[in-house]
Formats: C-alpha cells, structure tokens, sequence
C-alpha cells in the first residue's frame, strides 16, 4: 500500500483504534466520575497499567480538593457527577460543500481572511478537503520524521513513546497542583504529544491545526512537550476560527519541558464560544499551563485570547536553570459578560534568570478582566531579573480592569520591575479616526492593534494576521 | 459648495455659535480669524460632525447635502478634511498604516476598490516630498511623540494623501518654524485646484503671505462680523480686535 493510502486508511478507520463499537450503550461512560469511570477511560484506550495508576492516584487527590473560588470571577458551579467523561470520538459531521455550512461562521471566516481550502477543513466539509488536508499532513510529517521529531496525538504517544510519556507526564504540573489539574489528570482524553530531538531545530512552526484527522481532543485536553538539549520550536495552539462545543467546561492542561539551551515558543490563539450577549452558553476555560527550564533555555508564551464566557489560566515558567530565560506576552479580550482571570507566574529558582511579562487586558461590554501575576524569586536565584509590564484599555465605562501584581523576592541582588497603566479609548482618538474616514469598528480595531503591538509582534506571521482581525472582530460594535 | 446658514451650535448647554453663516466655492480660499475663545476650532469641529457640539438652529450643505444628516466618517468620504489644531496621538499604529486605512475607507465610501500596495506606495512617496515628511515620522505611530510642528505637518501629509475637496486647517501655523511654515503652505498650495476649496483657521497674518486667501472673515463671539480681502488680516495684525467691536458697538447704537 502506498504511504498516502495508508494515511487515508488509518484516517478513515479511526474509530476502530479508539474502541468504537457499534454497540451505543458501550461508546460512552456513564454519567459522573467514580474510580469505575476512571478505569473504563483507561480501559478503552488501552492504557498500559502504570497509566491507570497514575489517573487513580489524581483522582483520590481531586477527591480530597475543593473548586477554588476567586475573586474576580463568578459562574455557576459545574456539577462534576453529571459530566459524562468518556464518549469515544465521533468523527465531526461533514457537509458536502460550503453551501451547507452555517453562514454566520463563513461569513466570520472570510472576514478573517482563512482560506477557501482551510475554510472547508475548519467547518468539517467532506471529501476533496480531506485528501487535499492528508496530502499536506503526509508531507508534512516525513519532513518531521526525517529529524526524529515526535509529533502525534497524546493517545498515540502513550502507545509509541511511553517511556517519554511516563517520565515527563506530570513532572511540570503535578496532580494535585490546582482542582482543574487534578481532574484533567484523572479523566484526560486526548491532546498533543511533542517530542524534539538533541541538537534539532524544527524547520517549522508545529500546528494543533496541522494535525487533522485525529479526534476531537474532548474538553479535559493535555499537552505535552519536549525539547531536548539544544533544540528549538515553535507551537501554535488553537485558531482563530470561532469553535463551538457542546462541552461547557474545558481544563487542559499544558506542560513543557525545556532542556539545556533548547527553546520553546508556545503560541496560542483562543476563540471559544463565549456566550451570547447576556453570557448565555459560553465556555468555561479553566487551564494549566506550564514549563519548566533548565541551563540556558527559555520559554516563551504569546496568548491572544479573545473567546469564552470564563477564562482562567496562568502559563508560568519555572525557571531552574541558571540562565535560563521565561517569557509571557499576553493580549486578553474580554466583551459583553466575558470573564477572564489571566496572567502568569514566573518562578525564578537558578542563579541570573531572567523574565519578561507583557500584558495587555482590553475590556468592552459588561465584561471583567483581571490581570494576576506571580514573580518569585527563591534564595538561590543569585542576580534574577523581572520586567513586568501590564496595561489595561477600557472601552465604554461598563466594565472593569483589574490588575494583581504578586512579588515575592527572597534574593537581595535580584531586580523585579513592574509597570502598569489603564488607559481608556478616547472619544478624542475615536473621532480623529472617523474623521480621517475611518468607521468606528474600525478604528476600535486600529487602536487596539496598536496597543497590543508588542505583543502581537511575538506571534508567527500568519497567525499575527488573523489574530488582528480577530481583535477587531471581537469588539465589534463595542462602541456607540 | 460650502453653505453655511444661520448656524448655532453649543456645548455643555453653552451656546459658542451664534448664527453664523458663510458661503465657500470651488477655487476659494478663506481664511477665518478671531481672537481666542470666539468660536474658530468650534466650527471646524461642528463641520467635521464632533458629536459632543449640538446644533440648534441652522443649516450645513455641502455639495448640495445636508451636512449636519452625516456622520463624521461619511464627511469624510464626501471629501471633508480638517487638519486638526491639536492632532491626538494613537500608540502602536504606525502613521502608514493608518493613512493606509484611512484611504481606503475613504475609497470604499466612494465605491472604488483598495488601492494596490505599488499604486499606495507611489502615492505615499509623493506626498511625503510635498511636505517633506521623513520617512522616519512615516513609520512611527501616529503622532506619539511628535514635536508641535512635526504633527501639524503630519495633518497636511494626511490631507495631501486623502486629497479632500474641502480643507478645514484649524491653526496649522502655530508652532511651525519658519521653513516648516514655508513647506506646509507650499504643499496647500500645490493641492489647490479650481475643483477644491480651503478655509484656513489662523492668528497670523504670516501664514496668509504664502497661502494667499480671497476671503478674511472675521469670527467673533459665535459670528462672522466681518469679511474683507486679504488687507483686511494686515488691518488686524496691526490694530487687533477691539476697534472691529467698537464698530459693532457703534453700529447697534
Ligand atoms: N467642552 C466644553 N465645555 C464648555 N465650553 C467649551 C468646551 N469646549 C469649548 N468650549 C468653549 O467654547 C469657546 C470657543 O472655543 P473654541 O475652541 O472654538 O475657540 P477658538 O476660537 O478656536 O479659540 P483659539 O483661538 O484659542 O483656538 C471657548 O470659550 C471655550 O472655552
Ligand atoms: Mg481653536
């Protein structure tokens, strides 16, 4: 068989390596989350036994925990027994063509610019689409596997690889580090698996996207990345595509781990459902993001996130080794009655460690966003720098800003800046835009993209280009 | 082209236009002095469709369209510039693209399509010869951290880009170096048609040697009182304004 059929083949009858059965009754789990819930997951993935172990152990932990309650944030409480947390993955519903896709999320894609062919992938539109996205996925992965770059889904990882999986699973974010960790670690369903070799730069940006034909990843998703000494990557997570779940609640969970002199750059854009106006349906996004660096590495985080009704997440940076390097830029959209608590922690532990967090919060509506970042520097960390920079824009007088810097410093050589400002679009900017031509929504967008440039700067090309309009999409009619 | 009829306008429920009128045609150039506080950027504003002034009484056309009906980007498209007395500063955009913006939406407006980023550059190039603009002040985002003068020549780089058929310049000279001075209003002039029309807000007489103007109004407390030639701006350097109000007194008795 040919290497493409192959492909096709194993894309096709995905389902199968997943246990689907036709039985309905078996392809799900019963509602609620009990030990028994736990090993049925296991099960049906066919998890070796040291796996399951560690789930069970996560799940005796998330037992023992309680769902944190946070200043700047309030929903409804999510009733865990009532989540059903195995259903095996169903292939996404396929149009024939465009013609029958909704015209609101077209019409969304082509103002943001997504090609025809992307279009078509991103909506689930059947057949050409499919060949078309395996060719470039074929292409694409010989080129990795000529490097000995490790590219796959976390399940298939578990299967390949589980000697990498084993020994880094958790060892960044552990168990019982917060409730949303400890859940997603018991009940994870899929995610992304990475693994770079000694010495490898990888010749491309790798891309969630990229990895078509593979299973809705579910709402408890975990990542897992590694770069070996010396290696560099950059990741891009999400899209711009506005993506709609019917899954509510959403923990995944990140880990990186950086090597001696490797590097990692971690992009995401983040365009879940938020809800309606009133905030009706929107996505709750609870995250856990982190790496850790050892000598002379660096990670560096860029997140523009723009969706959900609720939005919680820290990428941090654990910085160990001496020299090493911890980045954090972040534009965070909040409109209508979004809520977003964000920001990042950066844990400087090795001697001259140096990082870096700008952050720029954009509230409209009646939304709420909330800066929150932690910069502790440890005893040893002889001679560690911080530069913080968070910066607040208000669009109309509804919503709220709110910044929470924390600073914890234990080293006296060390050198922790902070700077913050909260500025507000002015009817003076505004008006100097619309005389010039320029309607509202546009000049919304304009200034905003201003205010986040040396954020956006951070971003890949091609996702800079569709995060832009993507700002600008999210704050239409905002104003007046 | 420009009709402006018994117009009053106030803000903050102070009236500062008290019924004035003026009639501006295609070739003309006017320029409009008073002294300070009489009204002058209140006009350019009201013209330019700033929603905070509210106008009370009178009429706006321009081209025949109820001027007062648009919103100030559609102004804009008809062809309405006003170069700022104090230009605002808008962080992290740079100068090009928003020129860049700003003349395709005013294209769009027209019904005419984007322009190609060759055709854009070719224009921008010979716009930042006409008013000597560097290409370092192009780059840089708009207006942040320009010095006075810079921003006014960057309103007039602005103007000259968008080629309006009316141009407001609200004080443009102030703060303005001799040369600058000699440049922006070389660059006024070359854009000078028989088919577009000026009105030049000043307190300088200066300026008015090298745009040379048809009309010198007068504005005082929310009214043209006086209209003469361009002798009249010379009469007033020279003496102010108090004997035009004595005048005024004078005539009311
Ligand atoms: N927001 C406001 N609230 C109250 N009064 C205002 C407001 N804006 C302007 N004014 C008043 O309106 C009057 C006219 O102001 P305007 O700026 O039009 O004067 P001007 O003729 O342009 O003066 P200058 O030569 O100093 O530029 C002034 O008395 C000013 O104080
Ligand atoms: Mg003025």
């Amino acid at each position: 068989m040919k290497e493409e059929d192959k492909i096709i083949e194993e894309a096709t009858s995905g389902e199968y390596k997943y246990g689907f059965v036709s039985d309905i009754e078996s392809e799900k789990s019963q509602k609620g989350l009990t030990e028994d819930t736990i090993r049925f997951i296991s099960e049906k993935k066919n998890e070796p036994s040291w796996l399951l172990d560690w789930r069970l152990k996560a799940f005796k932990v998330w037992e023992q925990m309680e769902e944190p309650d946070w200043a700047h944030i309030s929903y409804p409480k999510p009733d865990f027994q009532d989540i059903i947390y195995y259903a095996a993955p169903k292939p996404k519903k396929k149009y024939e063509s465009l013609d029958e896709v909704d015209p609101e999320i077209l019409k969304t894609f082509e103002r943001l610019g997504v090609p025809i062919e992307e279009q078509k992938a991103l909506a689930g539109v059947a057949v050409d689409v499919v060949m078309d996205s395996v060719s470039v996925a074929t292409t694409f992965k010989d080129k990795l596997s000529e490097l000995g770059i490790i590219f796959c889904s976390f399940s298939e990882a578990v299967q390949e690889h589980p000697e990498l999986v084993q020994k880094y699973i958790g060892s960044v974010v552990p168990q019982r580090d917060n409730f949303y960790s400890a859940l997603n670690s018991a009940v994870f369903s899929d995610g992304s698996f990475c693994y770079i070799p000694k010495g490898v730069r990888c010749p491309m940006e790798l891309s969630t996207y990229f990895r078509i034909n593979e299973a809705n990843t579910g709402q408890f998703e975990r990542t897992l990345i590694i770069a070996d000494e010396g290696s560099y990557v950059s990741y891009l997570e999400g899209c711009t595509a506005p993506q709609r779940d019917e899954n509510q609640l959403h923990a995944a969970v990140v880990e990186i781990i950086a090597l001696d002199r490797a590097e990692v750059k971690y992009s995401t854009v983040q365009n879940w459902y938020p809800g309606d106006k009133k905030g009706r349906g929107g996505i709750y996004n609870f995250v856990t993001k982190r790496g850790i660096c050892h000598h002379h590495s660096k990670i560096s985080w860029t997140q523009v996130e723009t969706g959900s009704a609720v939005t919680w997440k820290y990428p941090s940076c654990i910085l160990k080794g001496d020299h090493s390097v911890g980045e954090f830029f972040s534009v965070a959209v909040t409109n209508n009655m979004q809520q977003a608590d964000t920001g990042t922690k950066m844990i400087h532990l090795g001697k001259n460690t140096k990082s870096t967090i700008v952050s720029k919060g954009i509230s409209a509506g009646k939304s709420q966003n909330s800066y929150r970042g932690l910069v502790k520097v440890a005893k040893g960390a002889q001679g560690a720098r911080n530069f913080s920079q968070c910066d607040s824009l208000l669009i109309g007088a509804k919503c709220g800003a709110h910044t929470f810097p924390y600073i914890e410093c234990q080293n006296k050589s060390a050198k922790v800046e902070h700077e913050a400002t909260t500025s507000k679009i002015g009817e003076d900017q505004l008006f100097y835009c619309n005389q010039r031509g320029i309607k509202t929504d546009k000049a919304i967008g304009l200034i905003v993209n201003g205010f986040c440039k040396n954020v956006m700067d951070n971003l890949p090309m091609e996702f800079a280009i569709e995060a832009k309009k993507l700002l600008e999409i999210s704050l239409e009619g905002s104003v007046g | 082209m420009l009709k402006i009829k018994g117009l009053k306008a106030e803000i903050e429920g102070k009236e500062i236009l008290k019924g004035l009128n003026l009639e501006v045609n295609p070739g003309e150039v006017h320029a409009i002095m008073g002294p300070n506080g009489s009204g002058k950027s209140t006009l350019a504003s009201v013209l330019a469709g700033r929603e905070e002034y509210e106008v009370t009484a009178g009429s706006v056309h321009f081209e025949g369209k109820d001027l007062l009906e648009l919103a100030p980007e559609e102004r804009a498209g008809e062809g309405v510039f006003l170069a700022f007395q104090y230009p605002v500063e808008i962080p992290g955009v740079s100068n090009i693209n928003f020129i860049k913006t700003a003349v395709n939406e005013v294209r769009e407006y027209r019904g005419l399509p984007n322009l190609e980023t060759k055709e854009f550059m070719t224009l921008l190039k010979e716009k930042q010869q006409l008013v000597e603009l560097s290409g370092k002040l192009a780059n840089r985002s708009v207006n942040e951290g320009f010095s006075g003068g810079e921003k006014k020549r960057n309103e007039i780089f602005q103007m000259a880009m968008l080629d309006p058929k009316l141009g407001v310049l609200d004080e443009t000279d102030s703060g303005l170096d001799i040369d600058a001075l000699r440049i922006v209003s070389h660059g006024v002039n070359e854009l000078k048609s028989k088919d577009n029309a000026f009105v030049v807000v000043t307190h300088y007489q200066r300026l008015l040697d090298y745009i040379v103007p048809d009309y010198v109004h007068v504005l005082l407390d929310g009214k043209i009182v006086k209209t003469g030639s361009k002798e009249l701006a010379l009469e007033l350097e020279e003496k102010g304004y108090d004997w035009i109000i004595k005048e005024l007194e004078e005539e009311k008795l």
